[in-house]
């Protein structure tokens, strides 16, 4: 189990226990939190889970992989911390994270 | 006339429904939300049930739209196994098979569609089945493993995963495809003949240009499917994945104009402004390609439960996104984006020996589809070229060796 923030791009913040094993994205999916839509529910085929991740938390989601990586690349608002948020398992080491919506996921 | 706080009734508790009350909610809509689901469990995510669940790769907590408790809070009545029968639009009801009569302010139509079956001599034998819910999906899991033979009625994307998910289970699969080739309705020969080679490389049978006759059964169980040129394919399960019929009737018998599902306009607005319809179940504009179509992906679900909720709760009318679709089989991601209406050319980018390129469908130089094998670049450049209409380089987009940030920025 890790408490997941999720902050809204307008700020409103959301903190929500996720169960290991769960992505960040079914984290905030599964309990109708806005900002993330996830059209294709975790398939990582349309760049739709869009978050930024805290800095001091990148070492610990893991890297891209390079089917992400291609798709971030044509995402609106990339910035170096960008991840697609179901890409990210949720596990204990992940307690307390922060990520950060964008503006918009279309 | 409307009960006053009778609020936003949706029928239908599929992936469009259960989005719909969760974006009403998210775009602070204060007004009851009751919904409404014929299917025994809340709404869920219909595209893995031919993917990763068949495969048991994810479980029924992970198809789930939301975590269940989330109903209650977020004060959304739902109702599953219920079904409704008539809508009073005077009256503004709709009246539930069991006599009840729910009153609504707005309504909200997502009903979906339902598989369409064959109905040959044997049509109803245990083991011929269709994959669209939950419990079909169910029934066909426990009928795939080692030993097993499954015949796929129907070369499109539905019946191509099923088979894929069969030979991950260790079950045999033969594809039976009335036309020449596999997913002729929806793709372009190329992919076809691409999906066939790698599906047969597999251990999956193909009888093309197959006409059925109908099922063979003993003790009431299907054993086989009769072709028309006399040859019987023997099996242990059949799946029929044929295409889908919009349930539409509950709004036709209500007078709504009905063509191949409900009418609607680009806010999602049936004939009547108090009642909406979205997803599977209708026939919508799109601006892009300046036509009516009905779209049967998730893409167009989501989008048009944004376009109702926006309507219902005075926001500005989204933008129009570009409609895409994916399919997962084997190893292969296959995203198709946009749709290739009034398309005059095909360029194939990259080589598809390198199970690796991408279809594009081009009016002039103008990208209107664009169907990429794991290939998410050109999938995710398609896809924005598609909606800006942005005329390309073709020579630079037939070149692997120029990006796709090159040829889109070009």
């Amino acid at each position: 189990m890790a408490k997941i923030t999720y902050i809204e791009f307008n700020g409103k913040e959301h903190v929500i226990d996720v169960k290991n094993g769960l992505s960040v994205m079914e984290g905030a999916v599964k309990n109708n939190i806005p900002g993330i839509d996830a059209d294709c529910g975790g398939a990582c085929a349309c760049a739709t889970c869009h978050v930024y991740v805290d800095e001091a938390w990148a070492g610990k989601t893991g890297s891209q992989s390079a089917m992400e990586e291609s798709m971030l690349d044509f995402a609106e608002n990339v910035e170096p911390n960008s991840r697609l948020s179901c890409q990210i398992k949720v596990s204990d080491d992940l307690d307390g994270l922060v990520v950060r919506m964008p503006q918009s996921q279309h | 006339m409307s009960e006053p706080g009778a609020g936003v009734v949706i029928v239908g508790a599929g992936h469009a429904g259960g989005t719909v009350a969760g974006l009403l909610r998210q775009y602070d809509y204060a007004g009851k939300i009751t919904l409404i689901g014929e299917e025994p469990i809340a709404p869920y995510q219909r595209p893995p049930l031919s993917k990763a669940w068949l495969k048991g790769e994810v479980d029924a907590d992970a198809l789930a739209l939301w975590d269940a408790d989330v109903y209650a809070e977020q004060k959304i009545d739902l109702r599953v196994s219920t079904v409704a029968v008539a809508i009073d639009r005077a009256g503004r009801t709709v009246t539930l098979a069991d006599g009840e009569v729910i009153p609504y302010e707005v309504l909200i139509l997502s009903t979906g569609a339902r598989a369409r079956r064959l109905s040959l001599p044997g049509s109803d034998l245990a083991g011929v089945q269709v994959l669209r819910t939950a419990a079909d999906a169910e029934m066909l899991k426990h009928a795939l493993g080692p030993g097993k033979r499954l015949a796929v009625v129907g070369g499109g994307y539905i019946g191509l995963e099923a088979a894929a998910s069969a030979r991950a289970l260790g079950a045999e699969a033969v594809v039976i495809e009335a036309l020449p080739r596999i997913l002729a309705r929806s793709s372009c020969e190329l992919l076809s003949t691409y999906f066939t080679d790698y599906h047969r490389a597999r251990g999956v049978a193909f009888e093309l240009g197959a006409a059925i006759e109908g099922f063979e059964g003993k003790d009431g169980h299907v054993t086989g499917v009769k072709l028309a040129d006399g040859r019987v394919i023997a099996c242990d399960d059949v799946v029929v994945g044929i295409g889908i019929i919009p349930n539409e009737e509950l709004a036709r018998d209500a007078g709504l104009p009905c063509i191949n599902g409900v009418v609607v306009d680009s806010a999602a607005r049936t004939a009547d402004e108090a009642i909406f319809a979205i997803g599977d179940v209708a026939h919508r504009p799109i601006k892009l390609y300046d036509r009516m179509f009905r779209g049967e992906s998730v893409a167009n679900a989501l989008e048009q439960a944004k376009q109702a909720a926006c309507a219902i709760t005075g926001r500005p009318e989204p933008r129009e996104e570009v409609t895409w679709n994916w399919s997962d089989q084997y190893d292969i991601k296959l995203q198709l984006a946009g749709i290739d209406f009034d398309a005059d050319a095909l360029l194939v980018r990259g080589d598809p020996a390198s199970n690796k390129f991408a279809v594009f469908h081009l009016r002039g130089p103008v990208v209107r589809a664009v169907e990429a094998v794991n290939a998410p670049a050109e999938f995710m450049a398609g896809k924005l070229l598609i909606g800006s209409q942005k005329p390309i380089d073709r020579a630079k987009l037939a070149d692997p060796a120029v990006s796709m940030k090159e040829v889109a920025a070009s």
